[in-house]
């Protein structure tokens, strides 16, 4: 028995690995790229938009919700807000083609202006209260929608028709929605690793503690929810561009809501792929049913059991499942080998506490006998 | 001596149950000072008044001459009162490093909020800090594992730590030696007396009267919501008011953690 070779092998095993994390990434955004140049199909590049459009959403949402513990099912608020910003000035200021989008960063302000108020008051009562809160100015906004004066009540808003012509008609929709859905993921992952959303994800685990440590809680999660409630508010004014139509009861959809929780959760609420590998799965997923069983309150259902799936089968979601699996077989793995060089991150839990490496006398003191 | 920490005449009640009436406490700059009382006389009711988790009905809390009354947590952390919990209470989803760097984040904010708010967490002088509290509580080996996988020991540990990364003037501790195993209680209490020695001031409530007896320098007894008595250890140990409200039953053993 010589143990050499296996370390050069695990040092080349550590730089494949250290490079298969961009190298995936790269190769995924190229294939996202070139995605409507392969496929012209138009149903397919309408999937492709409709799911890139939840990709953006169900980040935006997990940057907050994710991040903060808060679950908010009152999003839709700045979808719809957002849909019908772009809307009516799209109207007022009769802008045509493609200058629209440039409409998208005022939807974003102006949800984003809307999470202000809602945030300073939904965000003084814990999580639980939250959520309901969350639920009921939902409902408010929609009644708005439906009975302001300039909102075209039952009737909503809808976009010019035929903005370019029908060769490729999805692509424009197309890149806007990946250059959303890529940045908002892009920021999410600036925002995990910087102070800001260390103090986030210091909230979700204990808000109290974290406040007796000089984090400014009020000031953190209202900062998460503006700009969360803000991209949300581009995504839905991009959604009415491609759709074509804002009604009350489809841009406050409490559907959306839904959607975007169960996608969250389905992939790995508060994880940063999961999140995304969700909503890649389950709007083609919902779209293939929706074309599958025409009736209509099919997919609903189906939407509702797989909500309770979720939560019974895989309650933290994919990605930290997968996870964990991938951390016990190869502790396993390495505890077949025999080998001492286990890896060094987190023991598993439930194991006997491993007296720490440092040398100082206090090292003895935190093993085993702790309760 | 100054006192470092007062509150004066602090007064509340929670429904109908008044926890606190008149109560008044100081500890002196530069001492470790221990709190004791039977349960429900107002020990912890205390500690979350001055921290910030309640608010006053009436009177007072001071650090250092600066009235810090009814100021919210993370403000009153800033001033300088570092606290633990009676049960603990660390990030249990971030790794232990992770859990420093977020005690940090006060004294790393630099000025204005808005001075780069995606700037990295945790810079290295940061993390060398850390590391070195760490060492210096003995948890170093833990810093990339995740909090919840510490034991209970290891994580009080992990709680004096953090409380510790902003150098806070006062220490407040609630049952530092509580469900510890008696190793690592002197552990903790040698810490303390390092600490105390480099200028660190301490408030600690604590059941374990051998705990407390041989490291406080001063003891003020809560019964009733209300400070009867202060003194050193020897005084206290002998004084009937407190043997009465008291140190009968916890000498006997019978006040089990």
């Amino acid at each position: 028995m010589s143990p050499p070779p296996a370390a050069p092998r695990a040092i080349r095993s550590a730089r494949v690995a250290r490079l298969a994390r961009p190298g995936a990434l790269l190769a995924l955004l190229v294939i996202a790229a070139v995605f409507p140049l392969v496929v012209t199909n138009a149903l397919d590049t309408q999937f492709a938009v409709d799911t890139l459009i939840y990709v953006a959403a169900v980040a935006a949402w997990n940057l907050f919700s994710g991040y903060s513990g808060y679950i908010s099912l009152g999003h839709a608020v700045f979808f719809g807000s957002g849909a019908y910003t772009v809307g009516l000035l799209t109207e007022h200021w009769k802008v045509a083609g493609g200058t629209i989008f440039w409409l998208l960063p005022l939807a974003g302000l102006v949800a984003a202006a809307i999470a202000v108020p809602f945030g300073l008051i939904a965000l003084r009562v814990r999580r639980h209260t939250f959520v309901v809160i969350t639920i009921a100015i939902f409902f408010i906004f929609q009644l708005l929608a439906y009975n302001l004066s300039f909102t075209g009540g039952n009737q909503g808003i809808s976009s010019p028709f035929f903005l370019w012509s029908a060769q490729n008609y999805n692509n424009p929709f197309y890149y806007v929605a990946l250059i959303l859905a890529v940045g908002t993921i892009a920021l999410s992952w600036l925002i995990r690793h910087s102070r800001f959303g260390l103090q986030l994800l210091a909230i979700r685990d204990d808000e109290d503690r974290a406040r007796g440590l000089g984090v400014r809680a009020m000031r953190v999660k209202l900062a998460a929810f503006v700009i969360s409630g803000g991209i949300t508010g581009m995504v839905g004014g991009l959604w009415w561009f491609f759709i074509g139509q804002a009604l009350p009861e489809t841009a406050f959809n409490p559907i959306f809501d839904v959607t975007v929780a169960l996608m969250a959760f389905l992939g790995g609420f508060g994880t940063l792929a999961g999140p995304v590998l969700g909503a890649l799965i389950l709007e083609p997923l919902q779209q293939w049913v929706a074309i599958t069983f025409t009736n209509g309150y099919t997919g609903e259902i189906a939407l509702g059991v797989l909500f309770l799936l979720v939560i019974l089968v895989l309650p933290r979601g994919i990605v930290p499942t997968g996870r964990e699996l991938a951390t016990s077989w190869q502790a396993r793995r390495t505890r077949r080998r025999g080998g001492p060089g286990a890896p060094s991150g987190a023991a598993p839990p439930g194991s006997p506490a491993v007296p720490s490496p440092s040398p100082s006398g206090a090292s003895s003191a935190s093993g085993g006998g702790v309760q | 001596m100054t006192a470092l920490l007062r509150t004066a005449g602090v007064t509340k009640a929670f429904g109908g149950v008044q926890a606190l009436r008149e109560c008044t406490v100081e500890v002196a700059e530069g001492s470790i000072a221990g709190l004791i009382g039977p349960n429900g006389s107002g020990k912890t009711t205390l500690f979350n008044i001055i921290t910030g988790y309640e608010r006053v009905d009436r009177g007072e809390v001071w650090l250092g001459g600066r009235p810090i009354t009814n100021h919210p947590p993370d403000r009153v952390f800033a001033a300088g009162i570092g606290r633990t919990f009676q049960l603990t209470r660390v990030f249990s989803r971030l790794t232990v490093m992770e859990n420093m760097i977020v005690a940090a984040q006060h004294a790393e904010r630099g000025h204005g909020w808005l001075r780069n708010p995606l700037a990295r967490a945790g810079g290295p002088a940061t993390r060398r800090r850390a590391g070195e509290l760490l060492e210096f509580t003995g948890i170093a080996g833990h810093a990339g594992a995740l909090a919840e996988t510490l034991s209970y020991g290891q994580r009080k540990l992990l709680e004096l730590s953090y409380v510790l990364m902003a150098d806070p003037a006062i220490v407040l501790l609630d049952e530092p030696a509580g469900g510890v195993n008696p190793t690592l209680i002197t552990t903790i209490a040698d810490r303390i007396r390092q600490l105390n020695e480099q200028g660190t001031t301490f408030l600690i409530v604590e059941h374990n009267m051998d705990f407390v007896m041989g490291l406080c320098h001063q003891v003020t007894v809560l019964d009733y919501g209300t400070a009867v008595v202060t003194g050193p250890p020897g005084v206290i140990r002998t004084d009937p008011r407190v043997l009465d409200a008291y140190l009968g039953t916890a000498e006997d053993g019978d006040e089990a953690p």
